[in-house]
């Protein structure tokens, strides 16, 4: 998580990552995405191999621990640890979690006492709507930041910029929660401070207004703590750029100032800066499970959170496990997408 | 060590040391950090555990911002400012910690997996990316939460989830120092792994250690900060925990503003703080940012 300040080293090494992993020759796309796409494969099943030997480091016994301190009969713990498949040896239990994994089958929650897939199911959409409008805010107002504060290093604006990113850097993404929640919530009494929706609320298009006046103090939330690292990112790579002989070339050649940026300067810097975006959605995750906590958003981060107050140990389960694999796929998708927009990488 | 070796360390230290000072933001972070580790280490001295014992506290509860209470009470009447100053010592503690089981596993990772071509260094770099696309709060709190919140455990989920930037920061400089002619000569006159690793790399990759140290305690302390927040702390009073309890007992509407922003105000100082001297300490030892970055 250190990442945004040390952000042209991390930039540099994934940019170089690809070409040198895959030096000894020409690859086809398709070649590439494949292997990629095996790797990614591996890491998910890393996951879950991991996950089944984690969730049996639990200390004492794990019909005890999810029971829950309820009491039960001798009888009763006997059944469910059999009903449970805990009484057959530990590799036959590894083959069938993995089994049921695979078949997407999660377990049942003990708090709630339905599936864990289909919790997961129903909280999926405010999130994505959530951690979605915020992202695309989050990026489209870091880039463009980045790029006005890296073009004119040093201006006012560029040292006000990085002034700001560094303060939300250092701010944690729950106590931004916590003032706005505060400041706007409480005392100007101008947003609902939680939930997704009114009790009252209207139909059709006021409903769509109802959930977005709910959705402004969490999405402002999480955009601020996000986005100073898609500025300084930017930032730092329109900088490596600024610095090249073709720039200078194309100001020799007396093209304006905002065509060199627009046309030269930006495109190349955005390169490695749209795959960080991708790299670091493992950040907007942890961001998302703070933010649905402080501000009682119904999604799969609070259901996370949820699970882990309780706690509740299938779902903790099932639900890492899907944000883990989830990332995984963003993260090859984006290799691959990189792979595909940079002919550098592509020749090499 | 010669005396020729002594005066040529004595003198990087001082054009390091000369480096550092000219770097404004440096000197204020290193100030502040230098203010509140002396704070948080002679705690003992003036306050003990009891300041956040609630049977031994007796204050009106949510009282505003007084003479007697600096900086108001919480909801069990206990002094905000007596606690932040407490709970210092474990934010501080943790992060400190935490950042060095994170850097150490780095360090031994990267060193490794750029020292060792072939299928070790491969494997290495395989279960550093791994570890790199987990995604780190989140596991973070699955480990704290299946482990149980003690100091160590917190500390070390914080430091097992955090290491593989390090990592990968630390192989490039080691593939760096590598490639240099006076390690073929080591080689060649029979310096084995361990001689060079120890002897010849780490040295070398010792200086951007420091930076990265600096800048992972900052984030230590933000990610302990959350994992008390979200409810996996290690039971004793921090600035994460205060926080905790600042939206368990409604500090927002109750309008207790003290109670919310105090200890958030010190988990900003001093990762700001860290933050500063991380950028600083980067900037110095980096040549290669000296000119770009303001």
């Amino acid at each position: 998580m250190t990442a945004p300040l040390e952000a042209a080293e991390p930039a540099a090494a994934q940019a170089a990552g690809p070409a040198d992993d895959h030096r000894p020759a020409r690859r086809g796309l398709l070649r590439y995405a494949l292997t990629k796409a095996g790797g990614a494969l591996l890491s998910i099943a890393m996951v879950i191999v991991a996950t089944f030997f984690l969730f049996r480091l639990l200390p004492g016994d794990p019909v005890r621990n999810l029971a829950q301190g309820r009491n039960m009969t001798p009888d009763q713990l006997d059944l469910e640890r059999r009903r449970l498949g805990l009484d057959k040896p530990l590799v036959d239990q590894f083959f069938d979690f993995v089994g049921q994994t695979l078949r997407l089958d999660l377990g049942t929650s003990y708090e709630y006492k339905r599936p864990v897939l289909e919790l997961i199911g129903q909280r999926l959409g405010p999130t994505l709507l959530l951690a979605g409008v915020g992202l695309v805010i989050a990026v489209s107002l870091g880039l463009w930041q980045g790029t006005r504060a890296g073009w004119r290093p040093g201006s006012r604006f560029d040292r006000f910029s990085t002034a700001t990113s560094l303060l939300l850097w250092s701010v944690p993404t729950f106590w931004l929660g916590l003032l706005l929640l505060m400041v706007f919530g409480a005392w100007l009494k101008i947003f609902p401070s939680r939930g997704i929706e009114s009790v009252d609320a209207p139909d059709g298009f006021g409903y769509v207004l109802d959930v977005a006046w709910h959705m402004v103090l969490p999405c402002l939330t999480l955009v601020g703590v996000v986005y100073a690292q898609y500025l300084l990112v930017m930032r730092s790579s329109l900088l490596d750029e600024v610095g090249q002989d073709y720039i200078n070339v194309a100001r020799a050649k007396g093209l304006r100032d905002d065509d060199l940026r627009r046309r030269h300067a930006v495109p190349n810097a955005l390169l490695p800066t749209v795959t960080l975006v991708f790299m670091r959605i493992g950040f907007v995750v942890g961001g998302a499970v703070t933010v649905e906590t402080v501000f009682s958003w119904p999604g799969l981060g609070k259901l996370f959170y949820d699970a882990i107050s309780v706690p509740d140990f299938t779902l903790m389960q099932g639900t890492f496990m899907l944000i883990t694999v989830a990332v995984i796929i963003m993260n090859t998708l984006a290799d691959v997408v990189y792979h595909v927009l940079d002919p550098r990488v592509r020749s090499a | 060590m010669s005396a020729i070796t002594r005066t040529r360390r004595r003198q990087a230290l001082g054009r390091f040391w000369d480096g550092f000072r000219s770097q404004r933001g440096g000197m204020a972070g290193l100030i502040v950090l230098g203010v509140a580790v002396t704070l948080a280490v002679v705690a003992p001295l003036f306050i003990d555990e009891g300041v956040t014992s609630v049977v031994q506290n007796t204050g009106p509860a949510f009282d505003p911002p007084s003479l007697a209470y600096p900086f108001g009470t919480d909801e069990s009447g206990r002094s905000i400012l007596l606690m932040v100053w407490w709970g210092a010592r474990t934010s501080l503690l943790i992060g400190f910690l935490a950042a060095l089981v994170s850097v150490g596993i780095g360090t031994v990772f990267g060193i490794a997996a750029g020292h060792f071509r072939g299928w070790i260094g491969a494997l290495l770099m395989r279960v550093t990316d791994w570890f790199l696309v987990l995604p780190s709060l989140v596991t973070a709190l699955v480990l704290a939460a299946i482990l149980g919140g003690s100091t160590f455990t917190i500390i070390m989920a914080i430091g097992v989830t955090s290491w593989p930037s390090t990592a990968r920061l630390i192989r490039a400089q080691t593939l760096a120092v590598e490639a240099r002619p006076y390690i073929e000569r080591s080689k060649a006159l029979g310096g084995g792994h361990w001689h060079i690793t120890t002897r010849h790399v780490l040295p070398n990759v010792a200086p951007l250690l420091l930076a990265s140290t600096t800048l992972e305690v900052a984030s230590a302390i933000v990610t302990e900060s959350t994992l008390a927040f979200l409810g996996v702390s290690a039971n004793k009073t921090s600035w994460g925990t205060m926080l905790r309890g600042s939206y368990d007992w409604n500090a927002a509407s109750a309008g207790a503003w003290w109670y919310i922003l105090i200890p958030g105000l010190c988990i900003l100082a001093v990762v700001m703080a860290f933050t500063l001297c991380g950028r600083a300490l980067e900037t110095v030892l980096n040549p290669r940012l000296r000119g770009a970055k303001a």
